[in-house]
């Protein structure tokens, strides 16, 4: 970041993507799921909570515009299954909803962001105790990279190069009331 | 959250929103081809039980195995407490052995408030029914069985029957239900209401007739007779007939009204056979909830740090 001195502390908050950008992005990424999977055939949507959700139901409602069938996305929550949970005190959980039988399907996760893969790791694991998809894909709408995990995204809305001192922050309007994605700098979380 | 279950009324209204939630959550774990979670992965949970008890004890072992922790069961019968060991040096025992949660079933009222406040213990102590003090997790699970019929239970009537002098079941459900917004009512003869109940968050009736027409749940409660030194009522035909609830007076309850009853019951006495296996019933369905409910507080006492000052360094930071 160049645009502030070191010594501020002063936040400074950019929007990177905003309302019709996140649309586009969705619709790309809608189009290429279907091409990946040859049509929504098999394929089940499930999105990691909170915003992963509001987005897999994006996702979802133009899959079935494309395809002229009704798609339903599920949600899939995963803080059972963290690897920080001793770091913090205990968490509320979120509401996991598999619609259909994922043996056999494919399984594309829906997520936010895409920083450590922690979240996805433990989707994985999550996705194991409930059956056995026959393929597990990725959707992120932003990338930010910093892996600590050896995960990759199939389908990335945007990748954002980041510093480890910025914080991302994705709103939807679902929750947010605004349709945005901001990098907030050091000291304002 | 606090960091030991004791008593319902340690409960906050949204402490005890939360347990429900989450349990709402975890019901569905038992429907799963795993009925495995691996959050409680290397913690141990010791049941201690100094009482007898089948479904409590059950439904806290299956509790934790679902979260994956080690579970050691430790009753009184058959242990050095035969040979006269006390609780203190029992609990030293169980601190050297590394319990992470202890849940305790005592017959003496206080059992677990001493465990969790003498320092013989770093773990959570969790209180499975001391004397007839409480029962804070048999409350939870009957709140949460409640709610899934009822939906919120802001303003709901729920009337509670029979022996109230000896019941932590009681107790704790009249402690909880008043902090979730329901009205309480206790009905009992004279001789099984306990000194005191005036100053209960509840109402109090001898009539049990009166008490029906607008209930939307009636929980009926074993006669304790293990538990009864003394003559509390003639004979137990006329507290059938007074206090016992059977079908014709099971009519008289709104069409969305549950019967329950936390168990082990007494069949022909306190409830009839047909109203404890009819429609109204959801006597089956507590245990199932039992474990949903028994999870979630394993849950939320035990994932969280282990240390608590660092983790109340770490939120102010």
């Amino acid at each position: 970041m160049s645009s502030h001195t070191s010594d501020s502390p002063r936040a400074t908050t950019r929007t990177v993507l905003d309302e019709g950008d996140i649309s586009r992005a969705l619709t790309r990424i809608t189009h290429e799921i279907l091409e990946r999977n040859r049509g929504s055939a098999g394929v089940l949507l499930l999105g990691i909570p909170t915003r992963g959700v509001h987005l897999a139901r994006r996702l979802a409602a133009r899959m079935s515009e494309v395809e002229g069938t009704t798609i339903t996305a599920g949600s899939l929550d995963v803080t059972m299954y963290r690897d920080d949970l001793r770091l913090r005190p205990a968490r509320a959980l979120e509401h996991t909803d598999i619609p259909v039988d994922i043996d056999d399907r494919v399984v594309v996760l829906v997520d936010d962001v895409l920083f450590s893969g922690r979240t996805i790791r433990a989707a994985l694991d999550a996705l194991g105790d409930i059956g056995r998809p026959r393929a597990v894909q990725l959707a992120v709408l932003v990338d930010r990279g910093h892996r600590a995990l050896p995960i990759r995204a199939d389908f990335v809305g945007k990748n954002l190069p980041t510093s480890l001192v910025e914080n991302v922050k994705v709103s939807v309007a679902e929750v947010d009331g605004a349709d945005d994605v901001r990098i907030v700098g050091e000291g304002d979380a | 959250m606090i960091r030991h279950l004791l008593s319902s009324a340690d409960l906050s209204k949204d402490d005890a929103v939360l347990i429900l939630d989450t349990a709402e959550e975890l019901l569905s774990v038992a429907s799963r081809p795993i009925k495995k979670l691996p959050t409680l992965r290397g913690r141990t949970v010791v049941n201690l039980f100094f009482e007898d008890s089948t479904r409590t004890r059950i439904s806290f072992e299956a509790a934790a195995k679902r979260l994956s922790a080690d579970v050691i069961n430790f009753s009184a019968k058959g242990s050095s407490v035969s040979k006269g060991e006390s609780l203190k040096d029992t609990a030293l025992t169980l601190q050297a052995m590394g319990a992470d949660a202890v849940v305790i079933r005592h017959g003496s009222s206080g059992a677990p408030h001493r465990l969790a406040h003498a320092s013989w213990i770093n773990g959570a102590i969790i209180n499975a029914g001391d004397g007839s003090h409480e029962h804070p997790t048999q409350a939870l699970l009957d709140a949460f069985t409640m709610r899934r019929h009822l939906g919120d239970l802001d303003g709901r009537r729920v009337t509670i029957v029979g022996d109230v002098l000896h019941s932590r079941v009681a107790r704790s459900n009249a402690l909880l239900l008043s902090i979730l917004g329901a009205d309480v009512t206790l009905v009992a003869p004279p001789t099984l209401l306990p000194v005191g109940v005036d100053s209960w968050p509840v109402q109090t009736s001898y009539e049990l007739d009166g008490a029906l027409d607008k209930a939307d749940v009636v929980m009926m409660l074993r006669v304790q007779g293990e538990r009864m030194n003394d003559a509390f009522f003639p004979s137990a035909r006329e507290y059938s007939r007074r206090y016992g609830l059977d079908t014709r007076r099971m009519r008289r309850l709104p069409e969305h009204a549950i019967v329950m009853h936390p168990g082990p019951m007494n069949r022909g006495m306190e409830i009839t056979a047909d109203v404890a296996d009819s429609a109204r019933s959801v006597i089956v369905e507590q245990v199932t909830n039992g474990v949903a409910v028994r999870m979630a507080v394993l849950y939320l006492l035990l994932s969280g740090s282990t240390d608590a000052e660092s983790t109340e360094a770490q939120e102010e930071a």
